[in-house]
């Protein structure tokens, strides 16, 4: 007899571990014989993923998108364009066409040397170019060494314009790849003379820029040559000023006020001339994308959220459902020696791994179609849809806890109906 | 094995109180088999389900193998059910989804017997009950009195001290009752307690003792040797 109740003493130690080979086995086993809601409740699972990471890789596809129209060129710039007056001033007629020239270049540098970090001018011509029996028409740009950052053009062979080009004035080009391959095929440009127009350049170096095909069937040239070959003139089409980062939003915005009331009293245009010189200041174009992307990231991180939430709602509508479909089978096991805590523990258990398990598919298949979908859909603004592997691991982590969660509220009730209600019920 | 002393279980239905069981006093010694007869509502079932830990009294005391059963958690009750009490239900209350093995070895899993030990002892115990053939059958392809068999195994596999019926020919004909009560019989020769809840008095008669239940009080206690011999003088 006093065997009988040792038992009570050896209570905790008849607990079956979780890691125990024989509880895993008894799980897969029921999992493996309830397929149809085993795969109903990994569907769910393995689907809420599957749209978290779509819809999110997605959204930061369209924020990529806004972020491209910015990859080529860098932000701290602001560009100048010559035009015509509205207005007549000091004796000088409306309609004048205002020239800017190298002494503009000078001029702003030497007045606002503090705010600045480079400039240059830009002389943009469409010509033939020929290689032996090659031609093809290509726009040169006459620059000056600063326009590379100012176009963030990455020189691949070679090297880029430089000072003493500007100064000699030298028949030196630096030409994108696709001239390079247009013309030259697979062998290699530099070191050779091209005909641009008539005249022979040396090509000094090659270059790739990320802003596409068009960027790269650009010639660069000193634009002190170019002056030299249009009858030494000394007149420029636009002027990119690269302001210093460290000027931030507010400095830029307050350069660029300076720098156009500098220029219209230079060039006599009325303050009051909407004409004259127009200015197109990057940083505020910029501000305003950024904007715009931090709205996308918003209704990203919405999108994600709400996605998250309909999965956590799906999961435990179906682990309440699960539970309850099982109540008389729980009262059959606590009546034949099931406790409460073994109860628990085989339905979280349970749900924990058709979770995880459903969970890493679903992650698995949003990222392969995210990758499949790469930049097809760039004509809907949506360019590299992707999504952070923390982002996406964390995603299904929270989903995995929740249906935890959800499984052990009921899992936890129906650890505490009395085994003959249970029956009763079933 | 089991005393009973001034056992009281009432339920509240709303602002009403129902008393179920009014004040019952019975023992049952080892090896004996005794049928709780009575009819629909006269307190038999509720009897049962606090002698099988399933259901707790609001009063009295209940012994059993010489220990109060008294404020048990749900933890230990369901040890304590596992090990020392076996339960048939007239539903059967088999796992539709496991075979009859399987459902005979659950017992056992929560003993943590392994595998192949609990694979070994629930075949026995499924052709001890003449199922042998049927281990690899799951419950819907099994007659009524096949699956009550199977209840009894699962009943026996962790050979419990006492085994707890609840009507358990209740959903069975004539002839699968009796042969039924032939096998409870068998089993009760050997040397097991059996409790049994039936409203049939036939079946009660296949027992070696009657307790009779009224309104959730004991009205008659009587060996069934007892009955057949006033019968026979009268």
């Amino acid at each position: 007899m006093a065997s009988l109740w040792r038992i009570k003493k050896s209570a905790k130690s008849k607990q079956i571990s979780m890691w125990s080979r024989d509880r895993w086995q008894e799980m897969f086993y029921t999992l493996q014989k309830n397929k149809l809601r085993t795969s109903l409740s990994g569907f769910s699972v393995a689907l809420g993923i599957f749209i978290f990471v779509v819809l999110f890789g997605f959204g930061n596809g369209l924020k990529n998108s806004f972020e491209q129209f910015f990859v080529d060129d860098s932000t701290n710039s602001i560009w100048l364009y010559p035009g015509q007056t509205e207005k007549p001033y000091r004796g000088y007629k409306a309609k004048r066409r205002i020239i800017f020239k190298n002494d503009d270049l000078t001029d702003i540098k030497q007045n606002f040397s503090f705010f600045i970090d480079y400039i240059t001018p830009r002389i943009s011509r469409g010509t033939l170019v020929k290689y032996e029996m090659e031609s093809n028409n290509y726009t040169t740009r006459a620059v000056a060494p600063g326009h590379q950052f100012a176009e963030k053009t990455i020189v691949t062979s070679g090297r880029y314009i430089n000072e003493r080009d500007i100064k000699e004035k030298t028949k030196y080009a630096t030409i994108g790849r696709l001239v390079e391959k247009d013309l030259f095929g697979n062998k290699p440009a530099l070191g050779k003379n091209i005909n641009v127009g008539g005249i022979s350049f040396k090509v000094i170096g090659v270059f790739k820029d990320s802003g596409g095909d068009n960027e790269e069937r650009l010639i660069y040239i000193p634009y002190t040559t170019r002056q030299q070959i249009e009858k030494s003139n000394d007149r420029v089409d636009q002027i990119m000023v690269a302001f210093k980062p460290e000027l931030g939003y507010a400095g830029a915005m307050a350069f660029e006020k300076k720098l156009n009331t500098f220029m219209r009293k230079k060039h006599n245009i009325a303050p009051s001339d909407s004409g004259g010189i127009y200015i197109r200041n990057v940083a505020n174009e910029f501000r305003q994308t950024q904007n715009i992307g931090s709205v996308l990231q918003y209704v990203v991180l919405f999108i994600g959220i709400g996605t998250l939430l309909a999965g956590i709602i799906g999961i435990s509508n179906i682990m309440v459902f699960v539970v309850k479909e099982r109540t008389k089978e729980l009262g059959i096991r606590k009546a034949i020696g099931a406790t409460p805590k073994s109860i628990v523990g085989m339905i979280l258990q349970e749900s924990v791994f058709i979770t995880a398990i459903a969970g890493y598919a679903g992650l698995v298949a949003g990222i392969g179609t995210l990758a499949l979908i790469g930049d097809s859909l760039e004509d809907y603004f949506i360019s590299n849809p992707y999504i952070d592997t923390n982002e996406a691991i964390g995603a299904t982590v929270i989903l995995v806890v929740f249906g935890a969660i959800a499984g052990y509220i009921p899992a936890q009730r129906a650890a505490k109906i009395k085994p003959i209600i249970a029956l009763r019920d079933g | 094995m089991i005393e009973i002393k001034e056992l009281h279980k009432s339920y509240s239905i709303g602002k009403s109180t129902l008393n179920v069981l009014k004040g019952i006093n019975f023992n049952v010694a080892e090896g004996e088999m005794v049928a709780i007869m009575g009819s629909s509502g006269s307190g038999k079932s509720t009897l049962l389900n606090i002698l099988g830990m399933l259901d707790v009294a609001n009063k009295g005391t209940y012994t059993l193998d010489g220990k109060v059963i008294k404020d048990l958690d749900e933890t230990k009750a369901a040890i304590y059910r596992n090990k020392f009490l076996g339960f048939v239900f007239q539903s059967f209350n088999l796992i539709s989804y496991k075979t009859a093995l399987e459902n005979v070895m659950l017992p056992l899993y929560y003993q943590k017997i392994s595998r192949k030990e609990r694979q070994k002892s629930a075949q026995k115990n499924l052709e001890d009950v003449g199922l042998g053939p049927w281990a690899s059958h799951h419950p819907n392809e099994l007659s009524g009195g096949q699956k009550q068999r199977v209840a009894i195994a699962r009943a026996l596999v962790s050979k419990p001290k006492v085994l707890l019926a609840d009507e358990p020919t209740g959903a069975l004909d004539s002839k699968t009752s009796y042969e039924l009560m032939d096998l409870l019989q068998k089993i009760n020769h050997a040397g097991k307690t059996l409790l049994i809840v039936t409203h049939e008095l036939d079946i009660a008669n296949m027992c070696k003792r009657i307790v009779h239940l009224r309104d959730g009080i004991i009205v008659e206690d009587k060996k069934v040797s007892q009955i057949k011999a006033n019968q026979y003088v009268e």
